[in-house]
């Protein structure tokens, strides 16, 4: 029998994940099976999966998609004209005119690309932007998995090295173990709510250099899990970073919609890196991705995203554009992302069923991102930056710590642990983004009805009080 | 301009594009590549890069028009265009370079390439292009996707959306899959096994078979120069596997099918193929196609057996690829599942072999490919690499989930006396028997054609028929560094609008020529694209004799 000897090492290298999901899973069914909880239901908040936690789809992108899925539909007058339109139009697009058939070419669906090349011209004030750099794939992740497996080579001190923010992502950190690329940390300054200070990046691009290659550096902007939004100054300074250091820009931009309230904007690194004139715009290598799963779609479940491509080398590209021969993307998910970057204009009939709901979606996002801040703020021990993004930092008491320790777990994933069992909410430990040290932080994601927010809120408070209070 | 693109290769690019560890000389695709750097299979990387050197023309013409005019990076003083470029063809992932995949290689961009000047006016010797050359029952308008509407397909959806997160399928699911499809996906192999045993547990809801495929063998990799992990794999085959195996820079072991027996799998190749591989290698996983791809041989049961028991003896991964198992259409022919042959031969090889077994959505009666659902069966894995395995799967968080609830319907179609059975059953058997009537015609026509010789079709949805290449046309091939499969091909495309996939792609014993083309346009067209062949392949004779 195949034993672990005779694993690829490297699969034994991807890190394990932190088994909260499955505890989480492993509640549920006793629940189902009649045990009792001092919950109904496991709550679980620790990802951006915003139908998960309860917030409905946008009916105008599930119309079209059902449309497309069943044809005949385009008879039904149940369903607004410009459904039925728009679904007649997203099917011609398909080989064959069906969801069922593989993408026309393994980039994607031709007239989708178009699309998704003119909404990126458009939200760049006119900034071009060429079908044919636009790449499709099953979801952001398996889109950067693509460009940094493009990227990754080299082994001990020539192996290539990507600078990521501290915190990131929480899947960034297996991504990058299964491509077989260095992680290298930056600190993002949480005392200033999560900016980006380019004196950090120079030193961890320095530190870097002594044990690995850094070929790229990988923004999230909004960043995720802080909200955090990047200003002009800072995204310029991160171009002339990128250009004069000699590294591959990748930027995940994947909240671009969901920036609300605190006068801050989504700025487009595109967009500024073209006004940064020529000397940049034609030279920097820039890769960046959007997909469905955040911002007011949600749609997770779908797997689609896209990566658009900026001065790769066009031998490069060429490997790039090829890489998805065998395994093209799914179809369903491009149709929604063209509904995504083609919404309904002012005089369609599903305008203003589609404007409100946004309106609503907005409202409650951004309520819950002010309600979320100020009450954790309130919280003894806990301490949050005001952003849309929640992930506040924690005071655990030394018992909870020592315990930890105990049962070689981190201290911040055994206080999700607890507060799984306790009270029935899944929570994201810290140090799945990275924060591996003492200073421990939650993740918690704002997408979420409103009184689902509150109810997780309030057991949050409930029990990072008792636990204080049990160890005095 | 040709002589700028040529430039594009510099020597230093040329020195590291060297053969890599392949176990046998394969013929690989040659042909027109984009951009001049495509190599094909390892051993061929050189043929590939003259033909662009060669015939600067095709280079040039099949990246004019899918790069829409002139490329927008500057080019530098000496004509390198890579130069001052942070990532490199120099610098990057070196696997990358090594993978090539014939069914959507340099001759479906050309077909691209025509359709587009049809579309602009431009007159050809034909009115579309017909694309015979990838398995999209879907895109050939074939088969009518069963969307049943009433009671049976509420229920069915009421209980997968109930397993969804928030019961949407806009819910990432776990990375396993959705459970109750996974339930289901067990009954099914149940039922078609007769009663042996499946846990829900064992199974994997993959995006596509290919993404499980890709997956295990990433898994099984390891080991360094002659303890490096090899892989056989039937020749021919579907060049998923050379191009994963080639990535993962795994060895690929070879076993010839024998095309005057059918394309059977004759044990003694097997083992062949597999003592001289262990001199440069360690053999760990065996792949078979069943029904095959892209030879349609359905396999006997005994012959299942004597694989089982080959890599039982020989402590082989089985690896079955049986997406096609629903499409068998000759008579005598059956499909036999290699899990329960397995179980069947008693608990000394069901106890011990270690097997995955594939299937997907996009083949069999619905024909689903753009969903992307599939599934794997994992029996007898260590429990600690069934975790890793578990956890490289969770990497990409899940598959769609779209796909995974089409899973649902395949294995889950309506039962007698629900509504939808018997419009079901009609559908089914209709767009079968067409399929097999297809293929007999398939088979027949060719077969009048003297210097085509095709074997019957038992199953799958392709045909792999043998032609003859004279020797003149071999000559000019070669001049254009071409393999004589690829230029005849091409020649076919230009010549009467047919894309067929080469020979080479898929492998072929040397000095023999092959095409593999779909039989699932609809039978009026299949007949016109016949005789077109016909007519092209008697014409090409004439030509080159």
């Amino acid at each position: 029998m195949s034993s672990m000897k005779e694993v690829n090492p490297m699969v034994l290298g991807i890190r394990d994940p932190v088994s909260l999901q499955s505890l989480a899973a492993r509640i549920t069914e006793q629940i189902a099976q009649g045990e009792q909880k001092p919950f109904q239901r496991v709550i679980d908040v620790s990802s951006g999966d915003p139908h998960r936690a309860g917030m409905p789809p946008l009916s105008f992108a599930r119309q079209v998609l059902a449309v497309c899925l069943y044809p005949k539909l385009l008879k039904e007058s149940s369903f607004p004209v410009d459904v039925r339109q728009r679904a007649e139009k997203l099917l011609g697009a398909c080989n064959g005119g069906s969801v069922g058939s593989y993408s026309a070419s393994s980039c994607g669906i031709p007239q989708i690309q178009k699309s998704v090349a003119e909404f990126i011209t458009k939200r760049d004030g006119g900034v071009a932007s060429d079908p044919e750099d636009i790449i499709f794939s099953s979801g952001s992740q398996r889109t950067l998995k693509l460009v940094l497996h493009l990227l990754s080579s080299g082994q001990g001190p020539t192996q290539t090295g990507v600078l990521t923010p501290l915190p990131c992502p929480h899947t960034l950190p297996i991504l990058l173990d299964e491509v077989g690329v260095k992680l290298v940390p930056y600190r993002l300054l949480e005392e200033r709510g999560w900016t980006l200070e380019l004196e950090e990046l120079h030193r961890a691009l320095k530190a870097a250099r002594r044990h690995c290659e850094p070929r790229a550096i990988y923004i999230s902007n909004p960043g995720n899990p802080t909200g955090h939004v990047q200003d002009l100054k800072t995204i310029e300074e991160v171009i002339r970073f990128a250009a004069s250091e000699r590294l591959v820009l990748l930027v995940e931009e994947v909240y671009q919609d969901s920036v609300f309230g605190q006068d801050k904007k989504f700025l487009s690194y595109k967009k500024v890196l073209f006004e940064m004139g020529a000397s940049y715009s034609e030279r920097v290598e820039m890769v960046s991705f959007h997909s469905i799963s955040a911002g007011t779609m949600g749609e997770c479940g779908l797997r689609g995203g896209y990566m658009e491509v900026i001065n790769m080398d066009l031998l490069v590209k060429n490997f790039l554009t090829s890489m998805q021969g065998p395994c093209s993307p799914p179809v369903l998910p491009q149709l929604a992302l063209e509904i995504m970057v083609n919404p309904p204009s002012p005089g369609d009939a599903s305008y203003e069923v589609f404007t409100q709901e946004i309106l609503q979606k907005v409202e409650t996002l951004t309520q819950n991102a002010q309600r979320a801040c100020e009450f954790l703020n309130g919280v003894p021990g806990m301490s949050c930056q005001q952003a849309m993004g929640l992930y506040p930092c924690l005071h655990l008491p030394a018992e909870i710590i020592q315990e930890a320790k105990r049962s070689g777990l981190r201290a911040d994933v055994l206080y999700c642990k607890k507060f799984l069992e306790e009270e029935g909410v899944c929570l994201g430990p810290g140090s799945e983004n990275g924060h591996d040290d003492e200073n421990y932080h939650i993740r918690l994601c704002i997408s979420a009805p409103a009184a689902v927010l509150e109810d997780v809120l309030k057991r949050l408070q409930s029990f990072h009080l008792r636990i204080q209070d049990r160890h005095h | 301009m040709s002589a700028t693109r040529v430039q594009l290769i510099s020597p230093r690019t040329l020195r590291l594009l060297s053969p890599g560890r392949s176990a046998l000389f394969l013929p690989g695709g040659g042909g027109p590549h984009r951009g001049g750097g495509v190599p094909g299979f390892r051993s061929l990387i050189f043929p590939s890069l003259s033909s662009s050197f060669s015939s600067p023309g095709r280079a040039l013409s099949s990246l004019s028009t899918t790069r829409r005019g002139l490329p927008k990076t500057k080019m530098s003083d000496n004509g390198t265009m890579s130069r001052g470029k942070v990532l490199t063809i120099d610098n990057m992932n070196p696997t990358v370079k090594k993978v090539e995949y014939a069914v959507r290689g340099p001759i479906v961009q050309r077909a691209v390439e025509l359709e587009k000047e049809l579309s602009e006016g431009r007159k050809k010797p034909f009115a579309e292009v017909i694309k015979a050359n990838i398995g999209d029952a879907q895109a050939m308008a074939q088969i009518v996707f069963l969307k049943y509407k009433n009671k049976d397909a509420k229920s069915r959806a009421c209980r997968i959306l109930n397993s969804c997160g928030g019961n949407s399928m806009g819910a990432y699911s776990a990375s396993q899959g959705i459970g109750s499809v996974r339930q289901d996906v067990a009954r099914y192999i149940e039922r078609r096994d007769g009663g042996v045993p499946c846990k829900p547990d064992n199974i994997y809801l993959t995006t596509g078979a290919s993404d499980g495929i890709v997956t295990m063998l990433k898994l099984l990799v390891c080991g360094e120069g002659a303890t490096r992990t090899g892989v056989m794999i039937s020749i021919p085959q579907y060049p998923l596997y050379s191009a994963a195996l080639a990535e993962l820079s795994a060895v690929q072991i070879n076993y010839y099918l024998n095309e005057e027996k059918c394309w059977s799998l004759d044990i003694g190749e097997l083992q062949r193929a597999l003592d001289e591989a262990r001199l440069h290698c360690n053999p760990r996983a065996l792949c078979i196609i069943n029904p095959g791809n892209p030879t349609g041989q359905v396999q006997s049961r005994e012959c299942i057996e004597d694989v089982i028991r080959f890599a039982a003896k020989e402590r082989l991964f089985l690896m079955a690829d049986e997406v096609y198992q629903d499409n068998v259409y000759a008579e005598g022919c059956q499909f036999h599942s290699f899990k329960k042959v397995l179980f069947e031969m008693g608990p000394e090889y069901s106890e011990t072999v270690e097997l995955a077994s594939f299937h997907s959505t996009s083949k069999c009666y619905m024909g689903e490919c753009g969903f992307r659902g599939g599934y794997m069966e994992i029996i007898n894995m260590d429990d600690d690499v069934k975790d890793q395995l578990t956890k490289l799967l969770s990497v990409r968080l899940c598959s769609p989930v779209p796909g995974q609830a089409l899973m649902d319907l395949v294995v889950n179609p309506p039962q007698p006396g629900e509504p939808s059975y018997e419009r079901f059953i009609k559908e089914r058997t209709s767009t079968l028997s067409a399929l097999a009537e297809k293929a007999r015609l398939t088979e027949q026509v060719l077969n009048t054609v003297e210097g085509i010789r095709c074997n019957p079709v038992q199953g799958a949805m392709y045909s792999f028929p043998r032609i003859t290449i004279p020797e003149k046309a071999i000559q000019e091939a070669k001049k254009l560094g071409q393999q004589p499969d690829m230029f005849y091909c091409m020649k076919m495309l230009e010549e009467t609008g047919i894309c067929l996939v080469p020979g080479s792609g898929f492998g072929q014993r040397e000095g023999t020529y092959h095409f593999r083309m779909t039989i699932l346009p609809p039978t009026d067209k299949l007949k016109i694209l016949l005789n077109n062949v016909k007519e092209f392949h008697q014409r090409f004779t004439q030509q080159y004799s």
